[in-house]
């Protein structure tokens, strides 16, 4: 039962009307895997994300996160799931602390255990004298840190990063990366979106979806040598620019 | 000798205690192609609002083709064109509305000024009827281009185009700048994405109000100074910090597939080789490279701290 990936689409298909925005997806993601889920913009992968964190149901197909089903569980998934995106991540007007203690309360964790990782979040972050501040005054690259480790202070299963890095400085975008790779290494499964494709290459594998379908889903490497690309820019490109002015 | 489309000096802009913008000085030269780099609050935002006339320096001048930004606002707004950061446009009104709207109250017609925006305008033509938004990322760029344009600017400030749109359109785009610049228009954007930096004339690299450097992009890079090794191996995991340890090391980041080691005097292959043998990693790749923009930037940054 351990060995069942974490992520189960069968057929998954999504329409709005008759507009297909998820067309028959099948695939799978592996506990503790980085995966990476690409496409351009419009090409529906923010339905199928909203779909795989319970908060849409498909038109038809299977579909398990956390080997909960997205038709009756959507409870269970919630419970078991982090969610972090660029455009709402954390409240501007409540102190980093007041934050924590927040979502850690929504995920239903005691007072003790938000204490004791509270402590562990501040140290490992370096963020200690800011406790009380406010998050409006922190830099972006913090806030995104900070963020992160919220979304996972829970210790969910999965985490899902919707273009968690955009804008943020070079060398914050890799400490940042540096939280995603600890994070897959304590066997969090993380599941993540961006418009870099550098941020690609640091994935295990990487689904790029075009026009409602996934075209291509390989690790990073392959996909280089099957589309004869020098890096995942390049395979990006060759996939997805055929189909630009479809929408 | 000309002078420039566009010159700053010494300007500065504080919210508060926050200095958003920091004595920053450039001129821009008419017909370039002039990139603002930096990440988020940076200071880029605020630079391009008071260059626009629609915020007021705290200290400073600044000129526009001739016009002061202060002054002589009214002028100035009649001869640029402005894409803000976010969507600007009317979400409810189709893409045909949209643009009628701009070029009604610039005091012109979309038939006038079609030349100048038709390669950009055609490939959403086809949705001309559909309502602003509904529009894809990419499509919603394209018709704020457009709308930007319809009035023939002289000058063009594009604050963030890019952001949040995938790299295909991303690409298209900057294609779409540079068939721009060949038509005159002088154009200065703003940008998170150190690869956009490559594609422009000059490049003004900032970071927390402040200016990093300001050159061509090639210069940035010929005055890099450190010795750049590209390295790989099987466990990438660990790879950054473990290289951040090796002796002589400047700095050790990802970029990509590889990590991007800098250092001050040449790294002796053989000894990292069994440095990195002895710490576990296997199939060992390792490369002399030139840097690029980004690599630039993170050492300017890294000097900042």
């Amino acid at each position: 039962m351990d060995k069942q990936p974490i992520i189960i689409v069968e057929n998954l298909v999504k329409k709005f009307g008759s507009f297909v925005a998820n067309d028959n997806l099948t695939f799978e993601v592996e506990r503790g895997e980085i995966f990476g889920f690409l496409g351009a913009n419009g090409a529906g992968k923010t339905t199928a994300i909203k779909i795989l964190c319970g908060l849409s149901s498909p038109t038809s197909g299977i579909v398990k996160v956390a080997g909960f089903d997205v038709y009756r569980e959507t409870n269970k998934i919630k419970q078991n799931i982090g969610y972090m995106s660029q455009k709402f991540s954390l409240y501007e007007n409540l102190t980093v602390m007041e934050n924590i203690r927040f979502y850690a309360g929504i995920y239903g964790l005691t007072k003790k255990i938000i204490d004791e990782r509270m402590e562990e979040l501040l140290t490992d972050l370096n963020i200690r004298e800011l406790k009380d501040t406010l998050i409006a005054s922190l830099p972006l690259g913090w806030k995104q840190k900070l963020a992160f480790s919220i979304a996972i202070f829970h210790k969910p299963k999965i985490v899902f990063l919707d273009e968690p890095t955009g804008g943020v400085d070079p060398i914050a975008r890799r400490q940042f990366w540096d939280m995603i790779y600890d994070a897959a290494h304590a066997g969090i499964t993380v599941f993540v979106t961006t418009h870099y494709m550098d941020e690609a290459e640091y994935c295990d594998r990487v689904s790029i979806m075009v026009d409602g379908r996934i075209e291509a889903l390989d690790t990073p490497a392959a996909l280089k040598k099957k589309f004869d690309a020098i890096n995942m820019d390049a395979v990006f490109l060759k996939l997805a620019r055929k189909n630009v002015g479809s929408l | 000798m000309n002078s420039p489309s566009i010159r700053v000096e010494s300007v500065s802009k504080s919210y508060g205690k926050l200095k958003a913008v920091n004595n920053i000085s450039l001129t821009v030269e008419k017909g370039e192609l002039y990139g603002l780099i930096g990440p988020d609050g940076a200071g880029k935002t605020t630079l391009f609002r008071m260059l626009t006339s629609l915020l007021i320096p705290d200290s400073g001048k600044g000129e526009v083709e001739g016009l002061d930004i202060v002054k002589d606002y009214k002028n100035l707004r009649k001869i640029l064109g402005y894409m803000p950061g976010r969507f600007s446009l009317y979400h409810d009104l189709t893409v045909e509305e949209n643009l009628q709207f701009f070029a009604t109250i610039f005091g012109t017609t979309i038939k006038d000024n079609y030349d100048l925006i038709r390669d950009i305008y055609v490939q959403i033509e086809p949705f001309k009827n559909r309502r602003a938004g509904k529009l894809s990322g990419g499509m919603k760029q394209k018709l704020a281009l457009s709308c930007a344009l319809i009035h023939k600017p002289v000058v063009l400030f594009l604050d963030e185009p890019t952001t949040g749109v995938d790299a295909v359109s991303r690409k298209e785009f900057w294609e779409m700048l540079k068939s721009l610049q060949k038509k005159g228009i002088t154009i200065m954007v703003s940008t998170p994405y150190m690869d956009e930096a490559a594609l422009c004339d000059h490049v003004a690299l900032i970071q927390k109000g402040k200016i990093l450097s300001i050159d061509t992009p090639d210069k940035i890079k010929s005055q890099y100074r450190f010795l750049l090794t590209r390295i790989r191996t099987d466990n990438m995991y660990r790879l950054p910090n473990d290289l951040s340890l090796f002796p002589g090391s400047e700095s050790a980041y990802r970029f990509g597939d590889s990590v991007h080691l800098a250092s001050k005097e040449k790294i002796d292959e053989g000894n990292l080789t069994s440095y990195l043998e002895k710490s576990g990693h296997h199939r060992i790749e390792m490369e002399k490279i030139e840097p690029d923009i980004e690599d630039c930037f993170m050492a300017f940054l890294r000097n900042e701290t």
